[in-house]
């Protein structure tokens, strides 16, 4: 009998902590904000994008940012159908998407990395273009001893590897033989402890591990990225509809004030300022 | 209705849900993969040796075989290892012996697969490319970790399997005069095979769901693998590492190869039941 009851409110605490657990969140948040921008699109542009909305909405309370991954052309189609308010987009915009209102907030360079111990300090273009297309498969071709070239890239639809494919593969496939890793760390990470490997990281998380190669004797260093010298770069864009009013045009004059590209500096990026 | 009728009624409907959400999980993967399939077509599908998602290719037969020669690699590894581990712990070893080291590896199962994959990227990838070649990430590198991974389970399951033959078996092998190796050899492992069996297909089904510790040793190339030292992706590896960014016909291929690994699985897991059920 006492046994009995004490299932029973074993039961009772267990329901009451379940449906405490999922109710909870859904109360108390209601009508704290008065007011949400919604910011949608890159997933390369997301976590630099969470980072200035957190920061914004310490300051800014009665403000509710939404940061929404999903692509580059989802947030593009997201602010022509009003779904968004901001499209963050880490590719230029198409011809027939030009009538929206584009914002850069920061370059990003994508460097190509090599272990230090290789000593090879320059590629062409087109040189790199057959190394990860698999032409080019030992480093005898460039005139280092020869050992086979272990191709580091990125999985399929990562913001980083979409770049390179358009800034150096061009319309050629990268190699099924590349290794491929799942974030710039690990990329990272295999080069700098596997002296024949090579593969590209984003340029603030380059570090004294490995060795960032010129490209067509340019090195990437953020004055060549501001000059536009190195070309390997892409541009983060938001975009609106029209040009940006009310809360969003707080909020990017905040992304591209002091404040904002002080942020975006510190976690890698190169500002526009 | 008393007590222990409505208690009774509320455990049967929670263990019906855990059955309703194995339904849910399987009708949803087949609806949310079949689409993509059909339109490529079965065949291009499991035999198109081209995965380049965004580009519209969708064959897996690379990471079909990678899966499958992992798979392999572990349990050419793995199961010596565990079978012998598993005679000494159920027939030779003293009890006490026996008694601090089966918890102590059955506690090899609560050890993270992250940890493994880890302990694989420092210690075991450096030797493979200082001494065999190769970029280290590789066939040989997954395999042996899985190899480890899988002890736990084949170990424990085949103690059970052997502890489960009559004592009388043994007694009247050596009234007759064998000698203890003798009758583990030509008496208990024979009267445990079917456990055993079900032992080394559950090890298997481990191995080839496994996706943590293949990610971060395998190297996850799409190529197919002609030598143990090339890297190779598998069917999990694919999903884990692709499905961050999919959308669209990507994303359905993801959960398409989902429909494929998890048939394995079935076909697997069905017939170490069958095996177990014919004793």
């Amino acid at each position: 009998m006492t046994s009995s009851r004490r299932y029973y409110s074993l039961l009772v605490v267990w329901f009451v902590i379940v449906a405490t657990v999922w109710l909870a969140p859904a109360c108390g948040k209601r009508d704290r904000h008065s007011q949400t921008l919604t910011v949608a699109g890159s997933t390369s542009v997301q976590p630099f994008a969470e980072k200035l909305a957190e920061i914004y909405m310490r300051y800014h309370p009665e403000l509710l940012i939404n940061v929404q991954g999903g692509g580059s052309s989802a947030g593009i189609m997201a602010v022509q159908q009003r779904a968004a308010a901001i499209g963050a987009s880490s590719r230029e915009l198409y011809p027939g998407e030009k009538h929206l209102h584009e914002t850069v907030i920061a370059w990003d360079g994508i460097v190509i990395i090599v272990n230090p111990a290789l000593g090879l300090d320059n590629l062409s273009l087109k040189e790199l273009r057959q190394i990860f297309a698999g032409q080019i498969t030992d480093w005898a071709a460039l005139g280092l001893p020869p050992h086979g070239i272990h191709v580091i890239t990125r999985e399929e639809g990562s913001g980083t590897r979409t770049a390179f494919e358009e800034l150096v593969m061009k319309k050629k496939e990268i190699t099924q033989g590349a290794l491929v890793q799942d974030s710039n760390g690990a990329v990272r990470e295999i080069v700098a402890t596997d002296p024949h490997a090579i593969g590209y990281i984003s340029y603030g998380l380059v570090n004294k591990q490995v060795k960032a190669l010129a490209v067509d004797g340019v090195k990437p260093s953020c004055a060549n990225i501001k000059k536009g010298d190195y070309t390997l770069t892409r541009r983060f864009l938001f975009l609106t509809l029209e040009k940006p009013e009310g809360v969003a045009k707080d909020f990017n004059e905040f992304v591209l004030g002091p404040g904002g590209q002080g942020i975006l500096e510190k976690e890698g990026l190169i500002g526009v300022q | 209705m008393s007590k222990e009728k409505l208690i009774e009624k509320v455990l049967m409907l929670l263990a019906f849900s855990a059955i309703g959400s194995l339904l849910l999980i399987t009708v949803f993967i087949f609806l949310e993969g079949l689409p993509i399939i059909l339109q490529t077509g079965v065949g291009n599908f499991i035999f198109g040796a081209h995965w380049a998602p965004t580009k519209g290719h969708f064959g897996i037969l690379a990471m079909i075989l990678s899966s499958i020669y992992v798979t392999l690699g572990a349990m050419i590894f793995g199961v010596p290892l565990a079978l012998a581990c598993a005679i000494i712990l159920a027939e030779f070893a003293p009890r006490r012996l026996t008694r601090i080291l089966k918890p102590t590896i059955e506690l090899l199962a609560g050890i993270p697969s992250v940890v493994y994959g880890f302990l694989g990227v420092v210690l075991l990838v450096p030797l493979i490319r200082t001494h065999l070649g190769g970029p280290g990430l590789s066939l040989l590198a997954a395999s042996l970790i899985l190899g480890i991974m899988i002890l736990p389970t084949v170990i424990s399951i085949s103690i059970d399997a052997i502890n489960a033959v009559p004592n009388i078996y043994r007694e009247g092998s050596i009234a007759l005069g064998a000698t203890q190796w003798q009758t583990v050899r030509k008496l208990v492992l024979p009267a445990a095979r079917s456990g055993i069996i079900t032992a080394v297909i559950l090890g298997m089904g481990r191995a080839i769901g496994e996706t943590m510790a293949v990610i971060m040793v395998a190297g996850n190339a799409l190529k197919i693998p002609t030598s143990i030292l090339d890297p190779v992706r598998t069917l999990t590896a694919n999903i884990a590492l692709e499905l961050g960014y999919a959308s669209g016909a990507h994303r359905e291929a993801l959960f398409a190869t989902g429909i494929v690994l998890f048939i394995i699985i079935m076909i697997l897991n069905t017939t170490a039941t069958l095996i177990t059920g014919r004793k």
